[in-house]
C-alpha cells in the first residue's frame, strides 16, 4: 500500500478513537478498551476494504460487516459517521433515552449498521446466514464479521465455523480481535483460547496472522482473503485492548468502563496528539 | 371429518408446494428432516434446503442472515430445540431486529410420547409469546396447516409455528366459509352455555368435549385459536360476553400459554370465569402419546371435566 494512503488510515483511525472516547465520555457509559483494539480493523474495512455507499445503506450488492462483539459500539458509530452514514453530531446520543444510539448494535435503526448484534456468538451466525445468501443468488458482494477472543469461547462461534466451512463460504472473511483480555481478566486465566490458528485451521478455515495495529498488514490480509477459494478466512489481528491510551493500554478494567472527567481529558490529549502528528505528516 | 394426518406432514407437503411460487423461501433443519418433515424439501429443492446438524443455535443465527439478504427462512427443528434451546438466538437474532424469521417447532407439546420429557416441549408458548412482535401459532390440523404456512410467507416479520407428531383429524375442511387468517381464530361450534377456546390438537378434543356435554343439556362453543399471538380478543371477549365462562385448552404448560393469554385478555375486557386445561406445570414422561395425553388429562373428558367446575363459577 502507497504511503500517502497508509497515513490516510491512519490519521481515520486516530480521529475514530477520539471519537470513540467522546461517545463514552458523554454517555459515562460504553466499552471504551476493545473499541480502541478494534479500531484499526473497522477503518480499515469501512475505508479500504468494503464496497458500501452511505447514500445507499441498504444496497442488496453492498459488503456487509457484521461486528460480532456488539459492545465495541463507540468504534462502530465513530466508524459510520466518519465514513457519512450520519452526522458526526449525532454521535452525542450514543447510549442516551433521547436517541437510536443503542449500547449494541442496532440494525432497525442506525443507517449502515448491518446486523444487530451484543449477545457474543451470535454475530458470526448471522454473518454465515448473508453469506451463503450471496452464494444462493450469486452475487459478488463479501461478508465481514468481526469477533473478540474472549468471545469465542460462545460454542456458537464454533457452530458457526463449522458451517461456514460445510458450505465453502469463501465470501466471509471473519477478524478476530485478539487483544487477550475479557471482562474477568486475561483470556489466557479466564478461558484459554488458545492456539486460535490450529483451531480454525481445524474448522476448515484459512488462517491469517497480522498486527491488528498495522493498517497496511489488515488491508494486505483482507485483500488476501478475496484471493483464496473454496474456504472462509479467518484473520487473527494481534492488537492491544485500550491502544492509543497509555493508562487504558492493556488493562482490563477498561472493559466497560467510562472515564471519568480528569482521566478523559487526559485520555483525549493523547489521541488528540495522535491526530495532529499524523495531520503535518 | 376429513382424513387423519399429522400438521407436520402437512407442513412438509406445504413448503414444497409453495415453493415454485416463493422462489425466497429457503429452507434450514438441525439433523431432523426426517421428523420435521422438510426432507420431502430437502429432497425436490437441494439447493434451497441447509441441514445446519445438531447446532440449533447457529441455524437460527444463519437464518437470521439468509433474513436480512431478503430470504424467507423457515427453520426447524424439535419445538424444545428451537424454541427452547435457541430461545435466545430467537429473541437477540431475530425478534430484536424484527427479521422475516419463521422458527418451527416440531414435536410440541406431550404428545412426543416414547422420547419422554427432554424433548416434551410445553414451554414453546410461553417463550415465543413473551418475544416482542413474535406472532405464535400452532394450528389444529392438515388443512389449517397448510393455509398456515402460505399465511406465514405472505407475512413480512417473525414468527413461531408449532407442529405436531400424531396423526390427527381433519375438522377445519367442513366449516363454511373457513379462511384462515393470521391472528383471527375460528368458531368451529356455536354454543351458548360455555366456549372452550382450544388450540393444537386439544380442538379435536375439545369439539368431543362438546358432544359429550350436549348430551348433558350443556351447550359449548368452540373456537379453534390457531394463533396464539397475537391473540383474537375481540372473539375471546365475544365469547365472555355471550357464554359468560371460558375453558382454555392447550397441549402446554397452564403458564404461559394460551390460557394465561385468554385470562389476561378477559380480566381486562370482561370478567368472567376462565379455567386454563393443560399440562399442570410438570413435566411429562414416557409413554405412547396417547398414553401419556390421557395420563396428563389432556383428552375430551378431562375438557369436559373444567367445563363442569367453570358452570359451577358462572353466575
Amino acid at each position: 500500500m502507497e504511503a500517502t494512503k497508509v497515513q490516510k488510515l491512519r490519521l481515520t483511525a486516530a480521529k475514530l478513537r477520539s471519537l470513540a472516547m467522546e461517545e463514552v465520555h458523554t454517555a459515562a457509559s460504553g466499552h471504551i478498551g476493545g473499541s480502541l483494539s478494534v479500531a484499526d480493523i473497522l477503518t480499515v474495512l469501512y475505508f479500504e476494504a468494503m464496497k458500501v455507499d452511505p447514500k445507499d445503506p441498504k444496497n442488496p450488492d453492498r459488503d456487509r460487516l457484521v461486528l460480532s462483539k456488539g459492545h465495541t459500539t463507540p468504534a462502530l458509530y465513530a466508524a459510520l459517521a466518519l465514513r457519512g452514514y450520519f452526522p458526526q453530531e449525532e454521535l452525542k446520543l450514543f447510549r442516551s433515552i433521547k436517541g437510536h444510539f443503542s449500547g449494541h448494535p442496532d440494525m432497525v435503526h442506525v443507517p449502515g449498521v448491518d446486523m444487530s448484534t451484543g449477545s457474543l456468538g451470535q454475530g458470526i451466525s448471522a454473518a454465515v446466514g448473508m453469506a451463503v445468501a450471496g452464494k444462493l443468488d450469486k452475487k459478488d458482494y463479501r461478508v465481514y464479521t468481526v469477533l473478540g477472543d474472549g468471545e469465542i469461547e460462545e460454542g456458537q462461534v464454533w457452530e458457526a465455523a463449522m458451517a461456514a466451512a460445510k458450505y465453502g463460504l469463501d465470501n466471509l472473511t471473519a477478524i478476530v480481535d485478539v487483544n487477550g483480555l475479557q471482562i474477568d481478566g486475561q483470556t489466557a486465566d479466564v478461558m484459554p483460547s488458545e492456539p486460535l490458528d490450529k483451531k480454525f485451521e481445524a474448522f476448515n478455515w484459512n488462517v491469517i496472522k497480522v498486527d491488528g495495529h498495522d493498517v497496511a498488514a489488515i488491508a494486505e490480509a483482507l485483500e488476501k482473503a478475496k484471493t483464496l477459494k473454496g474456504k472462509p478466512t479467518a484473520i487473527l489481528a494481534k492488537t492491544v485492548k485500550g491502544k492509543g491510551v497509555s493508562f487504558m493500554e492493556n488493562d482490563a478494567g477498561w472493559h466497560g468502563k467510562a472515564p471519568n472527567d480528569e482521566q478523559y481529558e487526559k485520555a483525549k490529549a493523547e489521541l488528540d496528539a495522535a491526530i495532529k502528528e499524523l495531520e503535518v505528516q | 371429518m376429513g382424513e387423519k394426518i399429522a400438521t407436520r406432514a402437512a407442513y412438509g407437503k406445504a413448503i414444497v408446494d409453495l415453493a415454485e411460487q416463493y422462489p425466497e423461501l429457503v429452507v434450514l433443519d438441525a439433523d431432523l428432516a426426517s421428523a420435521t418433515m422438510t426432507n420431502g424439501f430437502m429432497k425436490a429443492y437441494p439447493q434451497r434446503f441447509f441441514d445446519m446438524g445438531i447446532a440449533e443455535c447457529n441455524m437460527v443465527g444463519v437464518a437470521a442472515g439468509l433474513a436480512a439478504c431478503g430470504k424467507k427462512p423457515f427453520a426447524n427443528s424439535f419445538a424444545m430445540f428451537t424454541a427452547g434451546r435457541a430461545f435466545e438466538q430467537v429473541r437477540n437474532s431475530v425478534g430484536y431486529p424484527h427479521l422475516n424469521v419463521k422458527v418451527v417447532g416440531s414435536h410440541g407439546g406431550l404428545s412426543v410420547g416414547e422420547d419422554g420429557a427432554t424433548h416434551q416441549c410445553c414451554e414453546d408458548f410461553a417463550t415465543m409469546r413473551s418475544i416482542p412482535g413474535m406472532v405464535v401459532c400452532c394450528p389444529c390440523d392438515g388443512n389449517e396447516m397448510t393455509a398456515a404456512v402460505k399465511a406465514l410467507l405472505d407475512y413480512e416479520g417473525p414468527a413461531y409455528l408449532r407442529l405436531g407428531r400424531l396423526a390427527v383429524d381433519t375438522v377445519t375442511d367442513t366449516i363454511p366459509g373457513y379462511k384462515f387468517e393470521l391472528g383471527k381464530g375460528v368458531t368451529l361450534r356455536d354454543g351458548k352455555d360455555v366456549t372452550v377456546i382450544a388450540v393444537g390438537l386439544m380442538v379435536q378434543e375439545a369439539l368431543k368435549a362438546a358432544e359429550l356435554l350436549a348430551g348433558e343439556g350443556v351447550d359449548v362453543r368452540v373456537i379453534d385459536m390457531h394463533t396464539v399471538k397475537p391473540l383474537d380478543t375481540a372473539l375471546v371477549l365475544k365469547a365472555a360476553e355471550e357464554t359468560g365462562c371460558i375453558v382454555t385448552s392447550e397441549e402446554h404448560n397452564v403458564i404461559g400459554g394460551l390460557g394465561e393469554a385468554v385470562c389476561a385478555c378477559v380480566s381486562g375486557g370482561c370478567p368472567v370465569p376462565v379455567l386454563r386445561h393443560g399440562v399442570e406445570d410438570t413435566f411429562g414422561r414416557s409413554g405412547k402419546a396417547p398414553q401419556v395425553l390421557e395420563h396428563y388429562g389432556l383428552t375430551a373428558e378431562g375438557i369436559a371435566t373444567k367445563v363442569r367446575q367453570a358452570l359451577k363459577l358462572k353466575k
